[in-house]
């Protein structure tokens, strides 16, 4: 390497120059758009930790004096613990019911013949490929025949539909993938078609389904349309309609409102970190193999 | 058809049974009553309904103004979003394309709004555009730009444009990271081979990287397009259409007439004639990608 600096103004040098000042040039560009991308949420941080009073005329991006129990305040007066409690609950059930459904499902279209496969497999497909708007208000309707508007079921189960056709399409992709030896072994062993799926396939699948879920898991923490047209109840409401139903209420308690906003980002924010390689991972193999 | 065989068949349905009855009842049938209900005049509770034809349509087509503004507003957040997005994005992603120190950490940070919920980033985004004490009206006094200051949201001129910035800044990571994954699977040795015959950046870009990337930017540009036709959570939780209708778009239009006016089977008709014509906005990206591909 020493050579290199041997002889200043040389073209080697010349290069190495160039190299460093575009790489300044590029990392200072990279580090502004970052900024931008985390300014807003620490905004959202730091006023809610300031008073009605202070929050408009204090714009450090640390208040002086932290006002913890805003978070109390936000969570009992506020009623966002009872939203967060909601969420929890949908964001359990509707992940528990995709994972076991959508995996029955692909392993069927993977390995078991039944008839009519073919046709319902690119019928179930299809739909992740073809808009359709307005099938919410048929939706809507039909929860209303069945009496499942205003209850935690008409919530969870048109979700756990909704996620299904990723879920097959997915996970059948990986089954196909996985070598049948093991399965076959099990089968002269005499397992039934239920144990070597619920022992041998799934357990494989883990990567696949881990994928899934966390798809599953940001789908309906963010989700808002379906919760607005089938929860009327306070008691029942997610956080993102709470979010909303608070800020029509107390427009104007912004540190109670911030505090809302950051306890509804914080378990997407550590779901996100924790696993963000699985999810690149998903968008990205979606993208290559479409 | 043997004991055993009939019985190996039963078996194998049931586990495809608990999906497709999810299927049918949650996806199938509300596809076709969508179909059923815009041909009639249903207001939602009664139990008359009028059979009514096209005429949903009919008066969709010709006599509902708002409606058709509501499109135009989606089309123009939507070609923002296909430009100064993906440009943005597929910017970044080729700057990343490269061994850059960090680069993961950059695509961890960029992908943190779009995991984000609309609602959140609206009602943050709120806060930003506030006429009073708005962060960019602070900044704008700061940088002795004061005069621009307005309420963003609530000004005729502005609204619009500030949604869709809202929009992009949420979506662009997204793209990048599909954008970043397609670029990386370019071989290397392509790029190589190209230099050696003394190519410049441009050029490169040009005849190896841009030709190798068409499907992903096909991809890119599909689901922005159906992403952003049919945006409504940033929408709902800024502006709510206004100011008058200049931020409405079809969604939006959707849910006021179906809850608001309770035109449950006009409602439908917007959904069915909304749902087309974003079928058609994919088939023509595809013909036309095929196109640019062939020449």
């Amino acid at each position: 390497m020493k050579d290199i600096f041997v002889s200043p103004g040389s073209e080697v040098n010349y290069e190495i120059a160039k190299k460093t000042t575009a790489s300044f040039f590029i990392h200072a560009l990279l580090i502004l758009v970052s900024l931008t991308c985390l300014f807003p949420l620490w905004w959202a941080f730091a006023s809610s930790l300031k008073t009605q009073q202070t929050v408009f005329t204090d714009l450090s991006f640390f208040p002086k004096h932290p006002h913890w129990e805003n978070y109390a305040a936000a969570w009992t007066q506020a009623d966002f613990g009872l939203y967060f409690l909601n969420s929890l609950i949908y964001t359990t059930a509707v992940v528990a019911g995709v994972l076991f459904i959508a995996s029955l499902g692909a392993y069927a279209f993977s390995r078991l013949r039944f008839p009519g496969k073919n046709i319902l497999f690119l019928v179930i497909i299809s739909t992740m490929m073809i808009p359709i708007p307005g099938s919410f208000i048929a939706l809507y309707v039909l929860l209303n025949k069945l009496h499942l508007i205003n209850t935690r079921l008409g919530y969870i189960l048109p979700q756990i539909n909704g996620q299904l056709a990723l879920g097959i399409f997915l996970l059948k992709t990986f089954f196909d993938d996985l070598p049948k030896e093991l399965e076959d072994s099990a089968r002269m062993d005499g397992c039934g078609r239920f144990r070597i799926y619920w022992n041998i396939a799934l357990p494989l699948a883990r990567p696949a389904i881990a994928v899934l879920a966390i798809f599953t898991i940001l789908a309906v923490w963010n989700e808002y349309l379906l919760a607005m047209l089938v929860l009327g109840d306070k008691s029942l409401m997610p956080l993102q309609r709470g979010l909303m139903v608070f800020q029509g209420a107390h427009v104007t308690q912004y540190p109670l409102l911030m505090a809302g906003i950051v306890i509804t980002v914080l378990p997407v924010l550590a779901v996100y970190l924790a696993l963000q390689k699985y999810i690149i991972k998903g968008i990205t193999t979606a993208a290559v193999q479409g | 058809m043997s004991y055993f065989k009939a019985r190996k068949i039963i078996g194998d349905t049931i586990f495809i049974l608990p999906a497709f009855l999810l299927f049918f009842t949650f996806s199938l049938y509300p596809f076709f009553k969508v179909f059923e209900l815009s041909a009639t005049d249903w207001d939602g509770i009664s139990r008359s309904v009028q059979w009514v034809g096209l005429a949903n349509f009919k008066d969709l087509l010709t006599e509902n103004p708002t409606f058709w503004l509501s499109m135009r507003n989606a089309f123009y957040i939507t070609f923002l979003a296909l430009t100064a997005q993906n440009l943005a994005a597929l910017f970044l992603a080729w700057l990343c394309d490269r061994d850059i120190k960090g680069g993961n950490v950059y695509r961890v940070i960029f992908y943190l709004p779009p995991v984000l919920s609309g609602i959140v980033v609206g009602l943050i985004w709120n806060w930003i555009y506030d006429g009073n004490y708005g962060l960019l009206n602070h900044f704008l006094s700061f940088i002795g730009l004061g005069d621009l200051s307005r309420a963003w949201l609530s000004n005729r001129k502005t609204a619009l444009t500030a949604v869709a910035v809202i929009h992009m800044w949420k979506g662009f990571g997204w793209g990048f990271v599909i954008l970043l994954a397609g670029l990386q699977s370019i071989p290397r040795e392509l790029y190589e081979a190209a230099r050696v015959d003394g190519a410049n950046g441009w050029v490169v870009f040009k005849n190896i990287t841009a030709p190798l990337m068409i499907p992903v930017f096909i991809l890119v540009s599909i689901l922005t397009i159906l992403g952003t036709m049919q945006i409504f959570d940033i929408i709902i939780a800024t502006t709510g259409g206004g100011p008058g209708y200049h931020t409405e778009v079809p969604i939006t239009r959707i849910v006021s007439t179906m809850i608001a006016s309770s035109q449950f089977g006009y409602a439908c008709a917007m959904g069915v004639l909304f749902g087309l014509i974003l079928l058609a906005l994919s088939m023509i990206q595809i013909q036309v990608s095929k196109r640019v591909r062939q020449v």
